[in-house]
């Protein structure tokens, strides 16, 4: 029962944060002077191309780019009515593309399923590589293995992500045959779903994975290395020791109980970065998710699509802090509902 | 001091019961704080290399001019991706000082790409102090003295050329002009902000801090590389590059303050019950005041090892905004732009030596970590 209102406490906050944050990007996008369609229409004016001005005119006016900025914020989310009515992005409207000249939905389309499974796969390769390389740096500290652990994360830490991308596709091209950029066969596209398909999707999965994980699984490793660390210090260690428990059945009996949940609990602060990460991969391995349309919109004031996406990538972010958080309640009684961490 | 027979080492000066016993304990336990932390820092080997390393780079930056043998935007039409030249010291057998081989390019038209041809007949010395291309010296003073350069009808491209004939290595060093500062006036940005906020946070308390909290918890969880592209998209593309250099590095600061106002705000609540903060308010002392002069000295070390280790993110920013377009642009040579030109697969495959500029971010990352874990290591001399 506590647990539930905690986590519709959690859910609210989340939906405050998401408010405020709308606010933010729609500030944002909108920094620019001008806006994409006046660019045009002084554009069509300069060439002399008449009849374009009239369209982009009745688009202006059909999008509510010509009324104050606060009044199109409230038109964009839906919490006002525009030319056509209450059609925002709580009535689940996400906008036109004036590059594109359609919805916003039917472009990002699929790419908003592939984000979010890019993103998946790699904060499963975070816990994946993690947990073990952690345990074990912590169990044989200061060996060969700690020292190599330790490099291997200050390496994934230092390298930018998108060298390593290139990197990565080259080699693994070269020496695992791997497929070169996308996220499936050409062939797959706009195909049904069949067990084909699947499967070139995960062997397209394996570099972009690895790429944007390994940063967040270098930043997690020592993170549990040293809770781990802290923990075979204490007494009880010894005791158990003492007591003639077998090496790894002590090490996964206790210890690794207690270090688990800060482990949990820190994909909350590596997601943002993860997801930031994904983005800028995505642009550079021209993977289909919503990073290289960002890149685009931004480039050409295209504000409703850049807009839409950036509010998709912070609440995807939102969700998986929230998750953490729910899950770090869920594993560890000792937390106290509604206290946050300092 | 004496030895005595049996092996034992005795002080001659006579003994006086005014001597201080204590002294040599003394002398460790009166040492002010920074040569404490410099001593225990010292014994960090990784941590005082990497300080070293980053001390000379910086060093480097005002006279890079002067050691780059092209400027940064001077084209050899006639080397376009020349592959790196090696400087040799013996010429069959003989010793003739450092010299490079001539090359000279053909144009293969089956794959169309340069290829090069090493004449290894003609050893050809460098120049050193000679005369070149036109370079401001410190930003300001118009010089044309180079370290060394290439003789009369040879190159020298250390680490290559580019698309263009530009020398990689020279353009190295003036990228580290932007690259490595991008960091310096980010963090300082980054660090007014976090110690403002989280001062005004944690010495108020109540209203005031539960609204920056809000402000820091919103920021912290939201993704910032496309936060980074949206403002820097937002940047009017007529501007100069110094303009757009001085404004994405504000950009990548602006983001990135919450984790050191968190940082702040905490010390701040433990210490303002502390009974000297009483005094010095009972005193008379005005908030600022007691913020600047009794708070904040307490732990300005931490501060300044967590600002080193935020460094590095700012660095790899720039750096994947070059990269993407959206950052610094062409004129302005920076590690990230120069990155632009290996952006696809054929480059590197082809040209490997386009991709060199990852070396030294690589480098510079890493030393900026060390140096920030070998500090925040040190930075409590007490403790063992």
């Amino acid at each position: 029962m506590m647990f539930l209102r905690y986590a519709i406490y959690r859910f609210i906050t989340m939906l405050l944060t998401l408010w405020v944050v709308s606010i933010m990007i729609f500030v944002i996008i909108n920094l620019p002077p001008g806006d994409y369609l006046s660019n045009q229409i002084a554009e069509l004016r300069a060439t002399g191309q008449a009849e374009g001005v009239a369209k982009a005119e009745f688009l202006r006016v059909e999008y509510a780019l010509d009324r104050p900025i606060w009044e199109q914020y409230l038109i964009w989310v839906g919490m006002a009515p525009g030319p056509q009515g209450w059609y925002g992005l709580i009535q689940g409207n996400f906008g036109w593309s004036f590059e594109f000249d359609r919805p916003v939905s039917e472009i990002v389309g699929d790419a908003l399923w592939l984000t979010v499974l890019v993103n998946l796969a790699a904060v499963l390769f975070v816990y994946l590589v993690a947990l073990p390389l952690g345990v074990l740096a912590a169990a044989k500290s200061e060996t060969w293995v700690d020292y190599s652990a330790a490099f291997v994360g200050y390496l994934g830490l230092a390298t930018p992500n998108f060298l390593l991308a290139l990197m990565l596709f080259y080699y693994g091209n070269k020496y695992f045959d791997l497929p070169i950029g996308g996220l499936m066969d050409p062939r797959f596209e706009g195909a049904p779903m069949s067990w084909e398909k699947v499967r070139s999707v995960l062997i397209h999965l394996i570099v972009p994975t690895f790429v944007i994980g390994t940063s967040g699984a270098a930043a997690m490793m020592q993170r549990l290395r040293a809770n781990m660390l802290d923990e075979l210090g204490k007494p009880y260690v010894e005791t158990a020791k003492a007591k003639g428990l077998a090496p790894s059945k002590l090490l996964a009996k206790y210890p690794l109980r207690m270090a688990f949940n800060p482990f949990v609990a820190d994909i909350g602060n590596l997601l943002p970065a993860m997801i930031s990460g994904s983005v800028l991969v995505s642009v550079v391995l021209g993977l289909q998710t919503i990073g290289p349309s960002l890149l685009t919109a931004l480039k050409s004031q295209d504000q409703f699509l850049a807009g839409f996406i950036l509010m998709f990538v912070a609440l995807l972010t939102l969700i998986g802090t929230m998750v953490s958080d729910l899950l770090l309640v869920l594993l560890d009684p000792r937390i106290r509902y509604g206290a946050r961490a300092a | 001091m004496k030895q005595l027979p049996d092996g034992r080492f005795v002080d001659e000066t006579p003994w006086s019961d005014d001597a201080d016993l204590s002294a040599p304990e003394r002398s460790d336990m009166d040492a002010p704080n920074w040569l404490l932390v410099w001593r225990k820092f010292r014994r960090h080997r990784l941590g005082l290399i990497s300080g070293l390393f980053l001390l000379i780079c910086y060093l480097i930056l005002p006279i890079a001019g002067f050691i780059a043998p092209y400027t940064a935007n001077e084209r050899s039409a006639e080397y376009l991706y020349a592959p790196p030249q090696s400087i040799n010291l013996w010429h069959e057998g003989q010793f003739i000082g450092p010299y490079v081989y001539p090359t000279t390019a053909t144009a293969d038209l089956e794959n169309f790409r340069w290829t090069y041809e090493t004449d290894t007949t003609r050893p050809m010395p460098l120049q050193f102090f000679c005369e070149g291309a036109e370079y401001r010296l410190l930003g300001f003073i118009p010089s044309d003295t180079h370290l060394f350069c290439a003789p009369e009808g040879a190159t020298i491209f250390l680490w290559g050329s580019d698309r263009l004939g530009r020398d990689v290595f020279s353009r190295i060093l003036y990228g580290a002009q932007l690259s490595l500062t991008v960091g310096l006036i980010g963090i300082t940005v980054s660090f007014a902000l976090g110690i403002f906020f989280g001062a005004i946070a944690g010495y108020f308390g109540g209203k005031t801090d539960w609204f920056i909290n809000r402000v820091i918890e919103v920021l912290r969880s939201l993704p910032e590389l496309p936060l980074w592209l949206a403002l820097s998209a937002a940047v009017p593309s007529n501007w100069g590059p110094v303009a757009v250099f001085f404004i994405i590095s504000i950009i990548l600061g602006i983001l990135d303050w919450p984790g050191l106002a968190r940082a702040v705000r905490s010390k701040f609540l433990s210490l303002r019950e502390e009974e000297y903060v009483r005094a010095a308010e009972m005193m008379g002392a005005k908030p600022g005041r007691v913020i600047r002069r009794h708070l904040l000295p307490n732990f300005m070390s931490h501060l300044i090892a967590s600002a080193t280790l935020s460094i590095p993110a700012m660095i790899l920013g720039e750096t994947a905004l070059s990269f993407l377009g959206l950052g610094l642009r062409a004129p302005a040579v920076s590690w990230g732009v120069m990155l632009n030109d290996a952006q696809n697969l054929a480059s590197i495959e082809i040209y490997p030596w386009t991709a060199i500029p990852m070396l030294p971010i690589i480098f510079v990352v890493l030393a900026f970590n060390f140096l920030g874990d070998g500090l925040r290591a040190s930075l409590d001399p007490y403790k063992s």
